[in-house]
Formats: C-alpha cells, structure tokens, sequence
C-alpha cells in the first residue's frame, strides 16, 4: 500500500470519534489520495468502510501501523 | 390473573388440591400457547426465559444428534443467546454470512450445513434488531434430515411460525407478556434430549416449578395479540414505513434491514458522527424510551454483530421498537424530535 497523504492518530478514541475525525480531515487530502486512520476501537472496523459506503469514498482495506495498533485506509474520491 | 394468584400459587406436580388446580391452569396456559401458536399442546414447555428456551431447543437437538456429529451452523446475526450457547458446548460453529439486508441466502447454510457432520442449523425467524425475516421454510425443506432450530423470539404472536423447525424458542415478554416465561417447542417426534441436569417434573423438558400465574398471563396476552395481529401488524407496517421515509430524509443516515419481508413493529437506523448513547439519552429527556446496538451503549463495549455482518454502520445507532398501541400522533411526536437531536450532536462535533 502507498503511504497516505495523511495519517490520523485516534488510539485511545472511542467511537463514534475516530470517524468523526475521518469526516473532519478528509478535504485535508487531495482527491484521489489516501488518508488512514489508526485506531484501537472495535466500531472502526465496521464503520470506516460503512462510511466510505455511505459517503462516497473508497475504502482501501486495513493494515497496521508500526506499533501493531489497526489502521485503515481511505481514498478520497471526491 | 388475580384469580391465578389464588389459585395457582400450589406446586403442579403435587396431587394435593392446591397441586391439581395450579396443574389445571397450567395445562389451560399451555393448551392456549399451543392454538395461539398452531402446535400440538404436548409441543409446548414453559421455561424461565425466551433465553432459557433458546439455550434448552438448540442444546437439546444438539446433544440428541450427539452420535451423527457435534457441528452447528448458524446464520452471523442470530441472537447472542444462540452464539452463546453454541459457544458453551464443543464442537466446530460454522456461521452462515448475510446480506446488506441482513439475510442469509438458502445455498449458504445448506452448504455450511454439507461441509460435515452437522448436529444442529439455527436460524432465526426474523432479526431481532432489524426485523428482517429469514428464509426458515426455506432452508427447512433442503436440509435433509438435519435438525433445525429457530429462534423464534423476535416474531412469536406478531407474526405466525414459520415451518419446519424441530425445536423453537419464543419469549412472553416480547409479545407483551410478563418477563420470566419463556416457551420452548420440541415438534412431536423430534429427537431431543435435555442438555442440562434432568427434572423429575410433569413436563421433562422443563426444570424446577413453573411460575404458573405467569404462564398464565403469558398466554392471555398471547391469545390477544394474535387475535389483533392482522390489524395492529397492518397498522404497524404502515408507521414503520412513514419512520423509514422520515429518517431517510435525515442526511448521512443508513436505514437498515429490509423495508418490505420484515417485522411490523420494528425499524432500525444509524446516523453518522453521532454518539449512540448521547442520542438515546436526548431522546430519552424528550419522552422516547429507543435502544441501540452501538458499541457505546453496550455493556461488552463492542458494537452490534446484526450490525457489522451487515456491513452497517454501527455507531449512531437506534432501535425503534413500536407499541402495539402507538399511534400516529406518537410516531409523529417522535419524528418531530428526531432530527434536531440529531443535528444537535452533530454540531457539537463540529459535523
């Protein structure tokens, strides 16, 4: 996966705010760029790819950042 | 039901006079279960819970096909009484994915049920919290011989059984019943043997005395619910569908389940960047007592598997589940509110 343009630190955040904080930088990239959230929060699974479902954008899929914790990866498509 | 109190505080099993009028109301309780539900009497035992009944019907046809195979197959949104039973025994659990909707396919559990050695196939009747129906019949007349069983609770008294199960599970308090009565049906001839320590009681597929009154109660108010369902369903349906159309209207909003093979009385929905909790207690100060499935408001802090096997989202979440005597003007009452609570948490996010 390229590295993302932005990547948002929300360990510790429970939902729904790691997605609340997706919906607040996503005009921080570019279209077409990816910006990816990490987060420990068991909603995020469920709901980073609800959101981009629901909000138009594409959801790339779910790796981990160096320290293990989950981190998922959107693409702003609009 | 005063009268039951009376009358039918005395132990059933006792031969005593107090015995025998408690047995007689409780054999008129379950002979009244069995035609409101159209099964046999000798079909029906009265369990301490809906949970109760879930976990004896599941167990009871799994430990009776012991000798075919420990296997159970379950759809990924059955209740967790269910999850939790099948967790509580050994054996493979192979859960049969659904839909956006919130339904499994047939092919899908008939092949999950082919992979080996399967003891038991739960399926729910219909989704507990998002009222989406499920192929039971269905997926009865292909599973060749394999016991099936269903969890009725969620649709018992509103909505007629489904065909084919050899054990369900129903609960009184779900069709306006009292808590603490919960009725498990072992369809006559199926095999099923008690998962629990046995009871030497009238009804072997029931443990320690039954709360008769109750039982009693729990069928009287099953009797008037089905002698309503047509109308209260129709009328049901129809608000149901007005709250679909309304919260639709609310932007970033995923209205869940399926909005025409479902329950009349329920409607889920999720709003996005809202907190779960902070919406349900907002509208809880404004009058409307709704739940929710979002990870917030659970005691587990995980969110809803109905939701996430969905692919819905699962914060912001509300569970609407109407009375058999709400009215427009409730439902309206309720729509009135709605989208200002809404917005009102969205703003304090900045959203």
């Amino acid at each position: 996966m390229t590295a993302p343009a932005l990547e948002l630190d929300c360990r510790g955040l429970l939902c729904p705010l790691p997605i609340i904080e997706l919906g607040r930088h996503l005009t921080d990239v570019s279209v077409g760029e990816l910006l990816a959230v990490v987060t420990t929060d068991a909603a995020a699974r469920h709901d980073v790819p609800a959101w981009c479902r629901m909000r138009g954008q594409e959801y790339v899929g779910e790796d981990t950042a160096a320290d293990g914790a989950p981190r998922f990866v959107v693409r702003r498509l609009s | 039901m005063l009268a039951a109190l009376d009358q039918g505080y005395a132990d059933p099993r006792r031969l005593h006079g107090p015995g025998r009028n408690a047995r007689l109301i409780l054999d008129n309780a379950r002979a009244a279960v069995a035609e409101a539900l159209g099964v046999r009497a000798d079909e029906v035992t009265f369990t301490s819970s809906g949970t109760d009944a879930v976990h004896r019907g599941l167990l009871g046809l799994h430990r009776a096909r012991a000798r075919v195979g420990d296997a159970i197959v379950h759809t990924a949104v059955e209740h967790s009484s269910v999850l939790h039973a099948a967790a509580w025994v050994p054996g493979e659990h192979r859960s049969v994915p659904v839909d956006a909707v919130g339904r499994v396919r047939v092919e899908d559990v008939v092949a999950a049920a082919g992979v080996g050695p399967t003891a038991v196939v739960a399926v729910q009747s219909a989704n507990h919290e998002v009222g989406t129906t499920q192929p039971v019949a269905e997926v009865a007349a292909r599973l060749d011989g394999t016991p099936l069983f269903v969890d009725a609770c969620a649709s018992a008294g509103r909505t007629p059984l489904p065909e084919g199960w050899s054990a369900a599970a129903a609960s009184a308090h779900k069709w306006g019943g009292p808590a603490g009565v919960g009725v498990l049906l072992v369809r006559k001839g199926a095999r099923w043997i008690s998962p629990f320590p046995r009871d030497d009681r009238v009804d072997e597929r029931a443990s320690g005395f039954e709360n008769v009154p109750a039982a009693l109660a729990a069928a009287a108010a099953l009797q008037a619910v089905v002698a309503e369902r047509a109308e209260t369903g129709a009328r049901q349906a129809r608000l149901v569908e007005r709250v679909r159309a309304a919260v639709t209207a609310i932007p970033d909003t995923d209205v869940v389940g399926d909005p025409v093979d479902r329950l009349p009385h329920l409607v889920t929905f999720s709003f996005l960047y809202v907190d779960g909790e902070a919406l349900v207690h907002a509208l809880d100060r404004r009058g409307f007592g709704v739940a929710s499935g979002s990870a917030c408001t659970a005691s587990t802090l995980e969110p809803s598997h109905v939701l996430a096997a969905m692919g819905a989202l699962t914060h912001g979440n509300l569970r609407l589940s109407l009375t058999r005597d709400a009215t427009d003007a409730d439902v309206e009452a309720f729509l009135a509110v709605l989208p200002a609570a809404v917005s009102e948490i969205r703003a304090d996010v900045g959203l």
